[in-house]
């Protein structure tokens, strides 16, 4: 079973709606400023996207669904503070004190915004994990889709992707596995592929006999058919 | 095995979101861990300098070259790379080529991902439940709502970027664009034509 955000080949979300292409960045300035806020807390270094992205998936439920795009953001950053000890709760509830912090010193300085935007994060590593599968070999995915060592954790296998068979279409090279890097239990790096599906075998009623889904997947999440 | 369920301490800001942001922002201040000049210029880098006009360039540079476009189709981080389009959220590329055969769409199921060095920050319904939910079951569906309907030969390839990389289409070049320029033909590249969402502009 995987969270809320696992939402690919949901019904009832209606018509997509388009925006005009010249339509503002952001529509409102504190979208921005969410975006901003956790882009410099990241620089912290006190945690990873995959932990990020983790701490947005463990909002509940009910918060998910309500909150728009950067409320996620924002009060995800807030939990993912308090989880990793750079702040406390009394700090949100506006009783902390003003001191500097012992991890001042790394703070994201503004002549240092480029160079740390260009620079990245890249997610490939060496690996002595072989590749165990070829491009063009028929795959299976695992059932259910979960994280297999830390009940309701992260993975990226969605849902609707579980126990699908597929083929392999593209190696990637080896890169850290999120089941293991959002949960401070290491980088694990394995062998990632893109795998293509055809619509038929995700769902009951595909538009078209040829359309195919390509979903990029770690060498653990796949068992050979 | 352990489990992963924890308090939600966000509740404890304000309930407004744009006052939620202003609170956490002054906190992180005033204990010295952001610092308010750093936030201004992550802005103006997505809101004023980084954009789809990026990508565009690609583009028309990949229908102009052939050498350069088949160096893309293989391996289009180095490629990219060199021209400057390199960094947060763009560091493993791949550009994958619509053809009369297939039209390929990008989406993200499980959050938001995106080129950002190519394309910039996603507009609203990229990230939209709508957009999440119903890209991978009935993307011809969703494409009517952006008003394109696809030849009944063409199969539909749509990329969910479930890992760390980043999904740019390299949309067909219209017809009837012999002998414009590059900067002529990156003005009809549309951002949505390189998620796979719209098709170029048709030349004036």
């Amino acid at each position: 079973m995987t969270r809320v955000h696992d939402m690919g080949g949901r019904f009832g979300d209606g018509p997509v709606r388009p925006e005009p292409e010249d339509a503002p960045v952001f529509a409102e300035d504190w979208h921005a400023r969410a975006l901003a806020v956790t882009l410099a807390a990241g620089a912290l270094g006190q945690w990873n996207i995959d932990t990020s992205r983790h701490a947005r998936e463990r909002l509940s439920p009910k918060d998910y669904a309500r909150f728009s795009y950067y409320e996620k953001w924002i009060s995800a950053l807030a939990d993912l503070l308090v989880k990793t000890g750079v702040l406390r709760i009394e700090d949100l509830r506006g009783q902390g004190v003003d001191e500097p912090h012992p991890l001042a010193p790394r703070k994201l300085p503004a002549d240092a915004v480029a160079r740390v935007l260009a620079k990245g994060g890249p997610a490939d590593r060496p690996s002595n994990i072989p590749a165990a599968f070829e491009v063009g070999q028929t795959v299976r995915t695992l059932r259910p889709s979960a994280n297999r060592l830390v009940e309701g954790g992260h993975t990226r296998l969605p849902a609707y992707g579980a126990g699908a068979t597929g083929r392999i279409l593209r190696f990637h090279g080896t890169h850290v596995l999120p089941d293991f890097s959002a949960h401070g239990l290491g980088e694990a790096p394995e062998p990632l592929y893109a795998v293509a599906f055809p619509a038929s075998e995700l769902w009951a009623n595909p538009e078209h006999s040829d359309d195919e889904v390509i979903l990029d997947l770690w060498q653990s999440y796949l068992e050979p058919v | 095995m352990p489990h992963d369920d924890h308090d939600h301490p966000h509740a404890l800001l304000p309930p407004e979101p744009a006052l939620r942001v202003k609170a956490l922002e002054t906190i992180l201040t005033r204990k010295g861990l952001i610092d308010p000049a750093a936030l201004d210029e992550i802005i103006d880098t997505y809101q004023n300098r980084i954009g789809p006009q990026y990508g565009a360039k690609v583009v028309a540079k990949a229908w102009s070259d052939p050498e350069f476009r088949r160096a893309l189709l293989d391996d289009a981080t180095p490629v990219l790379s060199e021209m400057g389009f390199y960094g947060r959220q763009g560091e493993h590329i791949v550009v994958v080529e619509n053809t009369p055969q297939t039209h390929n769409m990008v989406v993200c199921t499980l959050c938001s991902c995106y080129p950002w060095p190519l394309l910039g920050i996603p507009p609203g319904w990229y990230k939209s439940d709508a957009y999440r939910a119903r890209a991978v079951r009935e993307p011809r569906r969703v494409l009517a709502e952006f008003g394109v309907e696809l030849p009944k030969g063409t199969a539909v390839r749509v990329w969910d970027s479930t890992a760390e990389i980043r999904y740019l289409v390299l949309p067909m070049r219209p017809e009837d664009t012999d002998g414009l320029s590059e900067e002529d033909l990156a003005a009809l590249v549309t951002r949505d034509s390189m998620i796979g969402t719209g098709l170029p502009k048709v030349s004036a």
